[in-house]
């Protein structure tokens, strides 16, 4: 049952009807939200990170030397920077999504003509300059203690954006999946953090038991600290081809799943 | 083409789990059943209100309408788009004010209001977005963050972000549950002008006294069916007093009975 109308339909803003993306926003308002913040979202790893630094540093320096010749703190540096990387990587999507979660303010991304893809892309894309930004001060700060120049400065920025992309990515399926802050936390303590830690960030798979070397080859975390170190030292336990392959394939497979509960609209869209 | 049409629209929320359940666990009972057959068109530049207790459906419909829920069944549509096969034209002609006080507390209603803008494709939109915050006597809090508002001011900041890419259809959830008179009465009078201007407005409330003053046709819903659709003088006329009266007694008829006299 309806009424005759008379009425024209009345245009919609023109610029809106172009079909202008909600990429380009999405994405500067994600950065925004950790930029707002920085001493929290920046200063706050960097401090952590020189921490781990100063005190492994001052216990191990003169005791360890690892591929031979890289003294200790230097071979700390990378593994330091790309623990950072991923940690903050996953925390910039996952915390973003789960206060606009819990807040109710995830119906603002939701109501507008955004595509799956341009969600993805901007969420990603935030984690990958916050991380990338967080690396890059733990860098800088720890010039203070170690000159460390990058060798390959390509290999070291291809396997620090595909790693942060990947925890990116894992901290968007995160937050999707939870519902409290009592879920992502789990996700973070039980899978991100064992995993970061155990990848060789503070050691040379190399020097350990035969057996806990093979189940590190199967942490997807220590080709990227391993890629990086990389671009250091052009040296690692594994060949930084097979790093890329594997950090790509793991990118890959990641983006897909992801691409996947966004487009389906799980547990966004009831 | 209408502004808003249901077609046969029915959604059964699955029963859900919570937490790591979700992982192991599918469902084991049947769901609950939200909205059930559910048919009507709204032509452009109505103002049409949406009625019913708590819990009848009105939030789900509206949600259908959005894209937030997916219908189980039916079509939905704005302006003539499908709400899923051409979702992204049905949301540019789409503005929606939801019924929960929710912002983004990192911003100020003018950062607020641009990002909600840009969502929209729309890069330099300030002149309009000034012409918002005059109308929603917002303009003195524009850089004043979004946690600093009082309610009302929150409430109206949401109008606004529902209006920034000028949408032919509003759909207002409940705008004034908890706002004092004076930003009822401003509201209401922006939103009539906006109506007078060509846009379709879509409201539900439980101000009875406000859809009869402002809606020129309605639909009632209950337990998910709607049982009345009609003008709204009509409504009045067949039940002999006001709008309350006739919302009353329509809730208290049996639902079959109801349902087939709105069919009529």
């Amino acid at each position: 049952m309806s009424i005759p109308s008379t009425a024209k339909p009345l245009p919609t803003h023109p610029q809106a009807m172009t079909g202008g993306s909600g990429f380009p926003t999405l994405l500067k308002k994600e950065l925004l939200r950790f930029w707002k913040v920085s001493f929290q979202t920046i200063a706050a790893p960097v401090v952590t990170a020189l921490l781990y630094l100063v005190i492994f540093a001052q216990v191990l320096q003169d005791r360890v030397q690892v591929y031979g010749m890289v003294p200790y703190t230097s071979f700390l540096i990378p593994g330091l920077m790309m623990m950072s990387m991923l940690q903050n990587a996953f925390a910039n999507p996952s915390s973003s999504l789960i206060q606009s979660r819990i807040t109710g303010n995830l119906v603002f991304i939701l109501l507008p003509p955004m595509s799956h893809r341009e969600i993805f892309a901007a969420y990603v894309g935030a984690a990958v300059v916050r991380g990338v930004v967080v690396g890059f001060c733990v860098w800088l700060v720890s010039l203070y203690f170690v000159a460390l120049p990058m060798k390959a400065p390509l290999w070291a920025l291809v396997f620090a954006v595909l790693s942060c992309a990947i925890m990116g990515t894992l901290g968007l399926i995160a937050g999707l999946w939870s519902e409290k802050f009592d879920q992502l936390a789990a996700f973070q303590n039980f899978l991100i953090m064992p995993a970061t830690f155990l990848s060789g960030v503070f050691y040379s798979v190399h020097t350990l038991p035969p057996f806990w070397q093979a189940v590190s080859h199967w942490n997807p975390i220590f080709y990227t600290i391993d890629g990086f170190r990389y671009g250091f030292f052009l040296a690692s336990d594994a060949s930084p081809w097979h790093s890329l392959a594997v950090v790509f394939a793991v990118f890959v497979g990641l983006t897909l799943f992801a691409l996947r509960l966004l487009a389906s609209g799980y547990k966004l869209r009831t | 083409m209408s502004a808003v049409s249901f077609e046969h629209v029915s959604k059964i929320y699955p029963p859900r789990h919570a937490g790591w359940k979700t992982l192991f666990r599918g469902p084991s009972k049947p769901g609950l059943q939200a909205l059930t057959d559910v048919s009507l068109k709204i032509e452009h530049g109505e103002f049409f209100g949406l009625l019913g207790p708590n819990g009848a459906g009105k939030t789900t419909l509206i949600s259908v309408l959005a894209g937030l829920s997916k219908a189980s069944s039916g079509k939905a549509s704005v302006c003539g788009h499908d709400v899923t096969q051409d979702y992204q034209a049905a949301r540019r002609s789409l503005g929606v004010v939801p019924q929960e006080l929710v912002y983004d507390p990192f911003f100020t209603v003018r950062e607020t209001l641009r990002i909600q803008s840009g969502y929209f494709g729309l890069r330099h939109n300030d002149d309009w977005i000034d012409e918002i915050l005059a109308n929603l006597g917002l303009s003195d809090k524009a850089d004043a963050n979004m946690r600093a508002l009082s309610g009302g001011m929150k409430r109206r900041v949401l109008v606004a972000q529902a209006l920034v890419h000028r949408p032919p259809v509003i759909v207002l959830d409940e705008p004034t549950a908890g706002v004092d008179v004076d930003l009822r009465r401003s509201l209401w009078e922006f939103i009539s002008r906006l109506n007078r201007q060509g846009h379709t407005i879509l409201l539900t409330t439980h101000y009875l006294e406000e859809a009869e003053t402002l809606c020129g046709r309605i639909a009632m819903l209950k337990k998910g069916q709607v049982v009345a659709l009609e003008t709204t003088d009509t409504l009045m006329a067949r039940f002999g007093g006001d709008l309350e009266e006739a919302f009353v007694k329509i809730m208290n008829e049996p639902a079959q009975q109801a349902q087939e006299e709105a069919l009529a």
